[in-house]
């Protein structure tokens, strides 16, 4: 079994016109048991920007943990929000920087930029930037999740018909994964 | 706790989790796989310049992860470098000596050579003796002519007229062999560049998508991104999905964002 196997997971963040959404499954699990059905797996990190971290769960809290610090560190020295794409360099350097011994989770980065533009991108566990204007997923539940976006997704929709899309497009692929599952939370900014 | 507070490090690896990570190997707990760039990178020289290819797939085990990521880096104004291998580390090396060329240039004063980014690459991968999977296609126009070199993840070196790399390199090869001839014009040194990549991307699974191409002259830098897209989405339905169920939602929870607080510049306070 694998170790991104070990506590299952789905996340998927798609974008819409001047918003985005990013959903993940709630089921917590070891191996084959499931231990938790309302796990969080999104975090925010400030008003318009969410990270959800798949994969092995402790490794996600404590990446989790060291990324608030940093951003509270830059918060107090720059006196403002992080920008999406800035925080997606410093992920990927701290994964990076564990190249020979990594995290075992993959994060999904969603943010609201400039001008309210919405930004996506997602990351191996050893921090390569996967930038995407459309929609990316991650997890266990990854491969049903590819299929289901690239035929439920459409450019430009409006907030009601992404939590839609977004929504269908994850339950649909969950109940295609036994590792994940138990509905889903769902953030639409 | 530690005295060791989690501050920013100084830069480098750090392996503190890896005496963990094979704690959890040894209990039958596969590694990941990461990101690779399947890929066909090529490079050749011509008359003016170099003209550097790439196809745009980007794999993570058998899946497409990314249908169009980019594979050419930018080093200097005059220097690009295609990568293929672990995509995390083409990124990471060529980030790093980018940055270490801009400060040579800094500190020199000069225009950046093709050598310098060379020599810089290879002692990095050298370094970790091939753990740093990053195979590249280093190309660029400086002081003294157009040069065009490869990497090896091991960190040897050649220095070619033309060059492929990648799970693609000996579809995009066989091109080059029967193709190339000297001092081609640029039309043509695109012509021939595209067909390569053509060659990688319809012939290896680990290529696909569209094709790259940066033409680098004396002086002039053309980054053509997406030159050439023969992969089209075909048969997409343009009625688009239709849910006839409603999702069930359980919970909604509306969080109005806050303005934030503009500070206006005011008079200092008097003391």
């Amino acid at each position: 079994m694998s170790i991104f196997e070990y506590n299952g997971s789905a996340v998927v963040a798609m974008v819409g016109k001047n918003c985005f959404a990013i959903a993940s499954d709630r089921r917590l699990g070891v191996q084959l048991q499931t231990i938790a059905t309302d796990f969080q797996r999104i975090s925010k990190i400030h008003d318009k920007l969410f990270i959800a971290l798949s994969g092995l769960a402790t490794d996600a809290q404590t990446l989790y943990q060291r990324l608030v610090f940093r951003h509270k560190l830059y918060q107090l020295r720059e006196e403002r929000d992080m920008k999406p794409e800035t925080f997606a360099s410093l992920v990927s350097a701290l994964l990076y920087e564990k190249r020979f011994g990594p995290y075992f989770c993959q994060p999904v980065i969603a943010g609201l930029g400039d001008e309210d533009k919405p930004f996506i991108c997602t990351m191996d566990c050893i921090g390569a930037k996967e930038l995407a204007k459309d929609f990316v997923v991650s997890g266990t539940a990854s491969e049903s999740l590819y299929g289901a976006c690239e035929a439920m997704f459409k450019p430009d929709m409006e907030p009601e018909d992404l939590f839609e899309t977004i929504s269908q497009a994850l339950l649909a692929s969950v109940d295609r994964d036994c590792l994940s599952g138990w509905g889903g939370h769902v953030y639409l900014v | 706790m530690s005295p060791s507070l989690d501050l920013p490090p100084k830069g480098g690896f750090s392996f503190d989790l890896c005496r963990r990570n094979a704690m959890l190997e040894n209990k039958g707990l596969k590694a990941p796989t990461f990101l690779k760039t399947g890929t066909t990178i090529v490079g050749l020289v011509f008359q003016d310049g170099v003209i550097l290819g790439a196809d745009t797939r980007a794999t993570e085990g058998p899946i497409v992860a990314d249908k169009n990521c980019e594979k050419i880096h930018y080093m200097a104004p005059n220097i690009y470098c295609c990568g293929a291998g672990t995509a995390a580390d083409t990124e990471a090396v060529t980030d790093m000596v980018s940055s270490q060329l801009q400060l040579h240039r800094y500190h020199t004063g000069r225009e950046s050579r093709v050598v310098t980014a060379l020599t810089l690459l290879k002692r990095h991968l050298f370094n970790y003796q091939g753990h740093v999977s990053a195979a590249l296609v280093l190309g660029g126009v400086d002081i003294t002519g157009p040069h065009l070199h490869t990497i090896y993840p091991h960190g040897s070196t050649d220095t070619l007229p033309f060059a492929t790399m990648g799970s693609g390199s000996l579809a995009a090869m066989s091109v080059f062999e029967s193709k190339y001839k000297e001092s081609l014009s640029r039309d043509e040194g695109i012509k021939l560049v595209v067909e390569a990549i053509c060659a990688g991307i319809f012939n290896d699974l680990g290529s696909g998508s569209n094709v790259d191409v940066c033409v680098i002259t004396k002086g002039h830098k053309e980054y053509l991104r997406n030159y050439l897209l023969p992969n089209p989405r075909t048969y997409a339905n343009p009625k688009g999905f239709e849910f006839p169920k409603k999702i069930e939602v359980l919970l909604t929870k509306i969080t109005p964002l806050k303005e934030k607080v503009e500070v206006i510049e005011g008079d200092a306070m008097e003391e």
